[in-house]
């Protein structure tokens, strides 16, 4: 597969025209903004935690390209059902895989489907793009209502 | 490979674009296999060989500082460092040597009149007007000094071709209005502004002028006596010269009253601890040791430009532009062109329906080798006013080629294959 197919893949493509969970959640127990001044895209997302802190129901919306939006829409498929611990955990293994060393082939993590978006790293300017939803997922569940991906 | 002019300029002579490509050595190599077509030249213009060996010859034989060594070397390095001041004088046609203020960039000249003249002329409630098609750097550091002083920004509306409504600028000028600032051409949507029109109105209010041409100085003659302007602003990096050296051309009235912007070494006329006194304009503006390698390589990049001529490089890059637009009206409906202005520079800031400017971007650098911008384009305001998060940007200079133009078009009809449902 070439460097461009293994980032454009089918289940990207098709996540990004149509994004599941997509829509706003209102009420909901958190929410972020998240912003990435160097493209304008956009996106908040939204999460409904219950009493044992467990994600009940988790949407985004928002404007981004096609890493973006496939990234936050795959993104609420991992985490619906999962706990605050456990959501923190997977993206700290996102983040790792795509800008620093974590080996997907050989290290044990919970990133299931979510290593379609290793082929990421190839593009330092798109790494952002793939980032942008689980940063303003973990901000949403540190109670931030903004994050930016330039700070 | 020569090109046919277009009818409208008989002066224009044509380029011999074969021969001038092979003064950019960069233009010869392969990005990801692929010859590299660099279509991002409004951010940044891309080198020649002379401009490239006059840096290698200063470095090697006259790097030594100016104005102030007793010693042959530096005497030689003051000589071509004003000789450079000449040169950038003549090209904008400035009356004197010592209205050229030498700065780091178009940024740093624009926040020098704002925090000199601004910060010592505005008052609570004066106001002060740009228009809707600026970039940041003639956006911010407006925000900034009005915050300090307290006086008011007010905003020129574009219509929906891209064009400044010179009707509603002359509806926001009045007694409080303190000054303009425009750009010549916009960085997004490629317009050219009236300029001699819009400094008339504003010295009629007796309002000063700021012209932000940093995208303007690659393309266009400039006559800053004729223009009338009271300050113009471009960068070097823009004009085949390097980056970390920018121009700032201002009236000798309005210089000389000016305070200094920054304080050290070189703008000063006497120091005491009780009291100093500064130097004349330029040197007032100069703090410290100028960038001597860039001023210098600049100088060489104004002569390759002035010996192509900017009218045959404006009428040249006009038939790309032509072209560019005629090849993009076969993508329609998928492509929109954003800014439709009669007068129009050499750039095309373009959407393509549902498709994220940075997937644009990928796709023509991976499979196409060719170099766009994509994004905002540092302005943010102007893309909330044409409602759209980004576009992606194809810019041209007098060593692009119509075979070039059809490769971009030939990667946007992939990009559309790929992500179209």
């Amino acid at each position: 597969m070439s460097k461009l197919s293994q980032l454009y893949q089918q289940v990207i493509l098709d996540h990004s025209r149509k994004p599941r969970n997509f829509g706003e959640l209102k009420p909901c127990t958190h929410s972020c903004e998240g912003y990435n001044p160097l493209c304008g895209d956009q996106i908040t997302v939204y999460l409904n935690l219950d009493e044992n802190n467990i994600v009940e129901e988790i949407k985004f919306d928002g404007i981004g390209c096609t890493i973006s939006q496939a990234s936050a829409s795959m993104m609420t498929q991992i985490l619906k059902g999962k706990t605050k611990e456990e959501a923190e955990k997977i993206f700290q293994e996102f983040q790792q895989m795509l800008v620093s060393d974590l080996d997907i082939n050989n290290q044990q993590n919970s990133l299931g489907k979510l290593t379609i978006f290793s082929g990421v790293k190839e593009y330092p300017s798109r790494v952002k793009c793939a980032t942008l939803a689980w940063h303003t997922m973990n901000s949403a569940l540190q109670s931030k209502n903004k994050v930016s991906t330039e700070i | 490979m020569q090109i046919p002019m277009p009818l409208k300029n008989k002066l224009a002579k044509a380029l011999d674009i074969n021969s001038i490509r092979l003064d950019f050595p960069i233009l010869s190599q392969k990005v990801n296999d692929l010859p590299l077509v660099y279509l991002d030249n409004a951010a940044t213009t891309q080198k020649p060989i002379k401009v490239i060996n006059r840096i290698t010859e200063y470095l090697s034989f006259q790097n030594s500082t100016v104005r102030r060594g007793a010693y042959s070397l530096s005497e030689k390095s003051t000589a071509l460092f004003n000789e450079a001041r000449q040169k950038v004088a003549k090209f904008i046609n400035a009356k004197q040597n010592s209205e050229i203020v030498f700065t780091k960039g178009c940024t740093e000249a624009i926040n020098l009149i704002a925090n000199s003249y601004g910060g010592s002329v505005f008052k609570p409630n004066d106001e002060i007007i740009i228009t809707a098609m600026e970039h940041h750097a003639n956006i911010v550091p407006w925000q900034l000094i009005c915050e300090k002083t307290q006086a008011k920004l007010k905003i020129a509306p574009i219509n929906e071709l891209g064009e400044l409504n010179l009707i509603e600028l002359e509806k926001l000028i009045n007694p409080k209005t303190r000054f303009l600032s425009l750009c010549h051409i916009s960085n997004v949507l490629g317009t050219i502004n009236p300029l001699k029109k819009i400094i008339d109105l504003a010295h009629k209010h007796k309002i000063p002028v700021l012209i932000d041409g940093s995208q303007a100085a690659p393309h266009e003659l400039i006559d800053v006596q004729d223009l009338d302007c009271d300050f113009y602003a471009f960068s070097g990096h823009k004009v085949y010269a390097t980056t970390g050296i920018g121009v700032l051309y201002g009236k000798l009235k309005h210089l000389e009253q000016m305070p200094p912007y920054q304080a050290g070494g070189d703008m000063i006329e006497k120091v005491s601890f009780e009291k100093t006194t500064y130097a004349a304009p330029p040197s007032k503006f100069e703090a410290g040791t100028p960038p001597i390698m860039e001023v210098i390589a600049l100088g060489e990049a104004l002569d390759y430009i002035t010996n192509l001529g900017l009218e045959n490089i404006k009428a040249y890059e006009h038939s790309l532009l032509k072209y560019a637009e005629n090849q993009l009206a076969k993508l329609v409906p998928e492509v929109t062109i954003i800014g439709q202005a009669t007068e129009k520079a050499s750039l095309i800031s373009f959407v393509i329906d549902s498709i994220h400017p940075h997937d644009i971007g990928t796709i023509l650098d991976q499979e196409f080798g060719v170099a766009v911008r994509v994004g905002h384009h540092c302005a943010q305001p102007l893309m909330n006013i044409l409602k759209v998060p980004a576009t992606a940007r194809a810019s041209f200079a007098f060593y692009n080629t119509k075979e070039e133009i059809d490769i971009l078009i030939k990667g946007l009809k992939r990009v559309i294959e790929i992500f179209k449902y």
